[in-house]
């Protein structure tokens, strides 16, 4: 009987844990393994654009493994660039959401009752409207007659437009303002769940508010910090809309490299090579952190 | 030892409000300086808000509270001369032992050395030397409660809050705390203000202590003066249990000491005069073990009639077997069932009374504790 119910329930975790397998299966690792393939074959003026990676000639098996794509991004400036300079705006972006996205979180999760759901209410509500036709009202704010520029002109404040449109800043703009409901959440998560007695005994011992803060609620607070940067960090840098609409024309991110290069110039194993070290770049750091510091953090809780 | 000189903590017509509800109202009290005064009651009876009044946590609404002759209204929590032991015990989780321990000196910016000899001494005192580098969540229950102790003394506060410091811990690790933590009281002079529901740790623990009932101080007294004097029927009825006789008292010229009392069928008399006026309805007070239970009357009498004093007549009703005692009811002929504790001092089951059997129980002038509120 009992045996029968064990074998029940393993059964039935197999397929609860199934399901999202076959998805991850299906929607990431075959396409990954298609873009990996594609990245180290050769362009072709054809259809499909690409050599195939073996190749019978004359009756011979013909290996095509090619590098030159990878070879090609080092060579190239265009892409060490556009990868540095998606990673500072990544990083930059990260930041402001960070320094905007926490004190905001940590109002949320002191609120009482319907403030805290009216406030949560809030962080969400942009997801209501598209996401592209947020960035498209930017446009309309930032640009040189735009409304930021005409009420500083009417305030007096300045004489001459500001160049807002087409800039750094104008992306960190973009960037911060679509993703900080993505810092905001895991923060807010982590910071509802502190005890409030453990700020008290701090007060208690002497730690003014500002100590308090510092020495235990930041601290443990740091979960909430990895997760809700790596929710901004990782889609930012491959961010392709933001600095399309809003941002420089002579410096681009890694994104619009890869879709000119898929798109424009129809060179999918180059497309791919960069998409393969977008995600190495990514995907290392992260997991040689999770290893470290990550188990570390797992213990307090 | 306690002063009595003069008080140490003054608390001076304190209430607190929140909205509507009084959680503390108009509270006064004195408690001197090296003494254990526990704050008992009930939950909502306001102890715990009047303690973290004291810690600063919560402000009075009304009155004022003054430590060591010094206004604490406007101090905030970090800056008072006080410290406090949490319930929850409220350690950094993300801390070492040691590092919780030496969080309070490092507010004081004292050196690395001197905190470190100071937190290895308080390790010691409570018996904690080797945990040192131990995280809060990989200790147990009574070594927590240990190291939170630690944490709140290592300031070698005058005054050390203790909100209900033993609740988390079970029972043989209970008795054998607050006996640790009297020593330790003793041993670095501290005064200690308590908070508990738990009227045993409340007798234990206690020099003195103060019932609290729906905001306000009902008694207070030590120990003994609270069990064996209480002075209202909810204090008699709150600590330990009791037997509570509603009754008349009786006129007589010179001296009124006894009470009518149909309940019991018999006449209370008592060995003090009763202020009250004749007739007047009081309740008389009787602690379980303070009744004699015997299968005969006592003292050769033949019968119990409504004019004898001190006897009451009635049947076993049911037996609950503690171990060292055994509690009785027994119901008289009036349908009032009455509680009777008898040590089991024999270990013989067959000298027992047992169930059903008609039993006299008397006791003595001096047992029965006369209430009028």
């Amino acid at each position: 009987m009992t045996q029968n119910l064990q074998t029940e329930s393993l059964r039935a975790r197999r397929v609860v844990m199934g399901i999202p397998l076959l998805w991850l299966l299906l929607l990431f690792l075959l396409p990954f393994l298609i873009v990996l393939k594609l990245s180290f074959s050769e362009t072709r003026l054809a259809i499909p654009p690409y050599a195939p990676l073996l190749e019978w000639l004359g009756g011979v098996p013909h290996s095509a493994l090619h590098i030159s794509n990878y070879a090609f991004l080092f060579t190239d400036p265009l892409y060490i660039s556009a990868y540095l300079y998606s990673l500072k705006v990544a990083i930059v972006s990260t930041f402001y959401c960070l320094l905007l996205g926490y004190p905001m979180a940590y109002v949320i999760a002191r609120a009482q009752g319907t403030w805290r759901t009216v406030l949560l209410m809030l962080v969400v509500l942009p997801f209501w409207t598209s996401f592209l036709l947020r960035v498209y009202a930017w446009i309309g704010l930032l640009k040189h007659n735009g409304v930021i520029n005409n009420i500083l002109m009417y305030l007096g404040l300045i004489h001459q437009p500001l160049t807002m449109l087409q800039t750094d800043f104008a992306v960190y703009v973009g960037i911060v303002y679509s993703y900080l409901p993505f810092m905001i959440l895991p923060l807010y998560a982590n910071l509802e769940k502190h005890d409030g007695a453990l700020l008290e005994a701090a007060a208690d011992l002497g730690a003014r508010p500002f100590t308090a803060f510092v020495r235990v609620t930041l601290p443990q607070s740091i979960p909430g910090i990895i997760a809700g940067s790596l929710l901004v960090f990782i889609p930012a840098v491959g961010e392709y809309v933001v600095p399309s609409l809003l941002g420089r024309t002579d410096q681009l991110m890694i994104g619009r490299v890869l879709s000119d290069e898929f798109f424009e110039n129809r060179d999918w194993p180059l497309a791919s090579a960069v998409a393969i070290l977008m995600l190495l770049l990514l995907v290392i750091p992260i997991m040689l952190f999770q290893r470290s510091g990550g188990r570390e953090l797992e213990s307090h809780h | 030892m306690v002063d009595k000189q003069q008080a140490y903590v003054r608390i001076e017509g304190v209430s607190k409000r929140f909205g509507d509800f009084v959680a503390v109202d108009d509270v006064t009290l004195d408690i001197y300086r090296g003494e254990i005064f526990c704050l008992l009651g009930g939950s909502g009876s306001g102890k715990t808000t009047l303690l973290r009044m004291l810690a600063g946590f919560e402000t009075p609404s009304s009155g004022r509270i003054l430590v060591d002759g010094r206004d604490m209204s406007t101090v905030p929590p970090y800056e008072r001369p006080v410290n406090m032991m949490f319930q929850s015990y409220a350690l950094f989780p993300h801390m070492s032992v040691e590092k919780n321990i030496a969080f309070g000196l490092e507010q004081e910016r004292l050196g690395r050395d001197e905190i470190r000899r100071r937190v290895g001494e308080m390790l010691d005192i409570v018996k904690m030397g080797n945990f040192g580098h131990r995280k809060p969540h990989q200790l147990s229950g009574g070594q927590r409660q240990r190291i939170a102790l630690a944490r709140s003394l290592i300031k070698r506060p005058k005054l050390l809050l203790l909100d209900e410091p033993l609740a988390a811990l079970d029972r043989k690790l209970r008795e054998h705390t607050q006996f640790e933590l009297i020593n330790i009281q003793k041993a670095l002079g501290v005064t200690f203000i308590v908070v508990t529901h738990d009227q045993e740790e409340a007798m234990t623990l206690s020099t003195r202590m103060g019932v609290m009932n729906h905001g306000r101080i009902v008694q207070v007294g030590t120990p003994s003066q609270i069990y064996e004097s209480p002075g209202t029927r909810f204090i008699a009825d709150f600590i330990g249990s009791v037997n509570l006789f509603e009754g008349q008292v009786l006129g007589e010229a010179e001296e009124r000491r006894r009470i009518r009392c149909n309940e019991l069928g018999c006449v209370i008399r008592v060995d003090r005069h009763l202020p009250s006026a004749q007739d007047a309805t009081v309740w008389a007070a009787v602690r379980p073990e303070k009744i004699h239970m015997t299968r005969e009357p006592p003292d050769g009498l033949a019968q119990v009639s409504p004019d004898t004093e001190n006897v009451a007549r009635g049947r076993v009703r049911g037996i609950a077997y503690m171990g060292d005692a055994s509690v009785y009811l027994v119901a008289l002929d009036s349908g009032r069932e009455v509680r009777v504790t008898l040590p089991n001092s024999a270990r013989d089951a067959e000298q027992r009374i047992g169930p059903d059997e008609i039993v006299f129980l008397s006791w003595h002038t001096g047992s029965p504790v006369v209430l009028t509120e």
